[in-house]
């Protein structure tokens, strides 16, 4: 019994240290660098001018889409937007942006005055679908290939370096 | 220079560590009860040279030497004096500094207090105490060491982060730290207790002012953490069960535990191995805390960066630690065979240890839980207000009515004498519970039970006052604040008032009994920051109070950082807080208004506990 207790104890303690050890290593920022590699295979957005969803069904013919999660009140917004108006050119690539905890009004002034980069336009009033995406800021964008398969995220606005690593990636083809 | 003159410090306090501990286990092989006059010496020496190695690095924070990467990174030239000074602490490398003197200062004193006690157990301690003190400065030297140096040197500093510059969190880690730290004297008395079989009576006497010390240090750097979060951080309140102000209050609990079991080892020589275990168990909790906020893997207010070297290091230290403790209870643990009745004193202290445990239990598992899920499940949650409010607050009422009824009960063999008075005084707490709850109007049963159980420790402990059997006055304080405490806490959660909304310069906003009025916005140039200071005018229109409140948006430059000062105003009776936010590209304020009553009393109750604590200090020093 004696032994039981001890061994017990022992292993309580060795337990909670190899733990402690395995969480240096891991960043304590929530982190979605592992939705890399995997397949979102439930795409449901709202749409924001009607009632309709955007699904898989409407991304599958692209070869490549950037989804781009964005708001009329959100400042880094409008740095990347110049990079977004001139990506919605490339030929290999479909953008699905979608509006952000924000008011119509707002949301389409934005685009009246800043252009629209968007082919497919979506809206999350609520942030809630934005969740499953892994968003916990804006802006932020998700490169998906033909598959659904999440090619590379960009936390923050996009630079110079992931324009080029966009465009890279979608005129590889 | 003064890097060289640090670096030199350091290792001379390592080489004093090593003679002490070499000349410690000479002077054990000696058959006379006497310590070589030489351990004296050199144990203060020590003190005095680690204490100037603290002096060198606030000279350097002073003269804004900007050749230690140290005070680069957190001083400026132009900050005010205090706050370079306060500076020094307030960074990893200058809090570990400040670790290691409290270790070596601790370790002198005991050694020059405890001269009654046998030659074998003090330098046992003395050896374990300076095994720990090298350990820190070998962690302060090769891995986060202040006085590193860089090259070319800079013309100006980075800056002290403007949320630690306030004049709480100036003195919140060194009060945190004698507590925290403290408690490592009674880890060492307590190893060497076991080595050395010095165990019972004298062994509780030994350690029990240390305990006090640490346990008031530890109370008042609490409240100090709470009071900067109160005013400074601006979230509306003083308690956020965040996970760091959940480590400093670990060790609290084993801490509170640990004194009141010294009473039964003390009078009765009961409870050694339990007491042996929560000395043990304090330092490691204060260890694991020092882990939990320094190596980052915690997400708070507390961590600035995510350094994993810094946490491998603290945990082989913890490691070290919690094996040879483990390994010499196993070896020495025997059976204790004492009869202990039912109802007695003895068992209603063990009542307060079981309650501690409950508590240290539940808090721990809330801290720890997110990242045992996040290592090994790999999923991200916390564990908010709402775990702990529900778990916790239940079981402290019942814990209140414990904490009057307990100390009025005899050692040995108890017998209630008083029931008639008791129910007296429960009739009283519940008249005035009543009374409370119908003229504010506000009902949930859980409010409503802690402030009966409250108020009940508040009024045995008013009669115990000034009854004249009852002598022991530092107790019936401490017990008598904490019940006014939770009182307080109590009262402040059940009727605080918020509102929040968004308000523009010159425009009213009326929501139930207050008017708002944006007034003014001022801009304001300061030595190191500009300031955006509203004027807003709150009236109740209920009362026909007027007050004028002035928030502060503040724009720092090194770094560039915004903070939000709340504007509060404190009375007696209740205090109002304000804060106020920019909307990006909005002309529109968000204004976030608290009404909290009775905060100040939460304040006064705290520091009246460890002024408890303090006289019990005093008392026990005179009666030894």
């Amino acid at each position: 019994m004696k032994k039981i207790i001890k061994i017990t104890i022992s292993v309580f303690f060795i337990f909670i240290l190899v733990v402690f050890y395995l969480s240096l290593n891991r960043s304590s920022n929530y982190d979605t660098e592992n939705l890399v590699g995997i397949k979102l295979s439930k795409i449901k957005l709202e749409s924001f001018e009607s009632n309709k969803y955007f699904t898989n069904e409407n991304l599958k013919k692209n070869n490549y889409t950037l989804i781009n999660f964005w708001a009329s009140w959100c400042a880094p917004c409008r740095i990347e937007h110049p990079l977004l108006m001139q990506l919605s050119k490339e030929a290999n690539l479909k953008i699905l942006g979608v509006n952000f905890k924000d008011k119509k009004n707002n949301a389409l002034n934005f685009l009246n005055n800043l252009g629209n980069p968007y082919h497919y336009l979506a809206k999350d009033d609520q942030g809630k679908q934005s969740i499953g995406f892994g968003i916990y800021g804006i802006p932020e964008s998700i490169l998906i290939n033909k598959d659904f398969v999440v090619i590379k995220k960009f936390i923050g606005p996009l630079n110079l370096e992931d324009f080029d690593e966009i465009k890279k990636i979608t005129n590889s083809l | 220079m003064l890097s060289n003159i640090g670096n030199f410090l350091l290792f001379l306090n390592v080489l004093l560590s090593i003679l002490i501990i070499y000349n410690s286990y000479n002077c054990l092989k000696t058959s006379n009860n006497l310590i070589f006059r030489k351990i004296y010496k050199l144990s203060l020496f020590q003190s005095t040279s680690i204490l100037i190695c603290f002096f060198t690095l606030i000279s350097a924070y002073l003269i804004s030497d900007f050749s230690l990467i140290n005070v680069y990174q957190n001083s400026h030239s132009l900050k005010p004096i205090f706050y370079k000074i306060s500076g020094t602490w307030g960074n990893h490398e200058g809090s570990l500094l400040l670790w290691a003197i409290i270790l070596t200062i601790f370790s002198f004193l005991f050694l020059i207090f405890n001269n009654k006690h046998p030659k074998n157990y003090r330098l046992y301690t003395l050896i374990i105490q300076n095994l720990l003190i090298i350990g820190f400065l070998f962690f302060i030297l090769f891995n986060s060491n202040p006085f590193s140096v860089i090259s070319p040197v800079p013309n100006e500093g980075l800056g002290l982060n403007p949320i630690l510059q306030d004049p709480a969190l100036a003195i919140h880690p060194p009060l945190l730290y004698l507590g925290f730290v403290g408690s490592s004297i009674y880890f060492s008395a307590a190893m060497a207790s076991m080595i050395s079989n010095y165990n019972d009576k004298p062994f509780a006497q030994s350690i029990k002012s240390w305990v006090l010390i640490s346990w008031v240090f530890q109370t008042l750097g609490i409240l100090v953490g709470s009071i900067w979060a109160y005013y400074e951080l601006g979230w509306g309140g003083f308690w956020f069960w965040d996970p760091v102000e959940n480590a400093s209050l670990l060790p609290w609990f084993a801490m509170t535990a640990l004194l009141h079991s010294l009473l039964v080892l003390e009078k009765r020589k009961a409870f050694y191995f339990w007491t042996i275990i929560l000395c043990l168990l304090t330092f490691t909790l204060s260890v694991t805390g020092t882990f939990l906020v320094r190596s980052g893997i915690l997400n708070s207010v507390h961590t600035f960066a995510n350094d994993p070297s810094r946490g491998i290091y603290i945990l082989i230290f913890l490691s070290i630690m919690i094996s040879a403790s483990v390994y010499l209870l196993f070896a020495k643990y025997k059976p204790e065979r004492n009869y202990i009745s039912s109802n007695s004193k003895e068992t209603f202290v063990l009542i307060n240890n079981w309650f501690m445990m409950f508590y240290l239990l539940t808090v721990m598992l809330g801290t720890l839980y997110p990242i045992f899920t996040d290592a090994l499940l790999k999923s991200k949650i916390s564990v908010g207000p709402p775990f702990y409010n529900s778990v916790i607050i239940p079981v402290v009422a019942v814990f209140l009515i414990f904490m009057a009824v307990g100390p009025q009960a005899k050692w040995i063999k108890n017998k209630f004498t008083n029931l008639k008075q008791l129910l007296a005084i429960l009739i009283g707490a519940l008249i005035i519970n009543f009374l409370i709850f119908y003229l504010l109007k506000s009902y949930s049963i859980i409010s409503n039970l802690i402030i009966i159980s409250s108020l009940f420790l508040i009024i045995s402990s008013l009669i115990d006052l000034f009854k004249k059997t009852e002598t022991n006055f530092p107790r019936i304080l401490s017990h008598l604040s904490f019940g006014f405490l939770i009182f307080f806490i109590g009262l402040n959660h059940n009727f605080s008032i918020e509102k929040d909304f968004n308000l523009k310069l010159g425009e009213t906003k009326i929501i139930d009994n207050y008017k708002f009025v944006l007034k003014d916005l001022e801009l304001n140039n300061k030595t190191n920051y500009k300031a955006i200071i509203g004027k807003l005018q709150v009236n109740n229109m209920m009362t026909n109070e007027e007050r004028i409140l002035n928030p502060e948006i503040r724009i720092y430059e090194n770094p560039q950082t915004l903070t939000y000062e709340a504007s509060i105003q404190t009375n007696f009776f209740k205090d109002h807080y304000l804060t106020m936010s920019n909307i990006d590209r909005s002309e529109y304020y968000n204004i976030k208004f608290q009404e909290k009553p009775l905060m100040i009393w939460i304040w006064i109750s705290t520091i009246m506990l460890s002024f408890g604590g303090c006289l019990s200090f005093f008392r026990n020093e005179k009666n030894n």
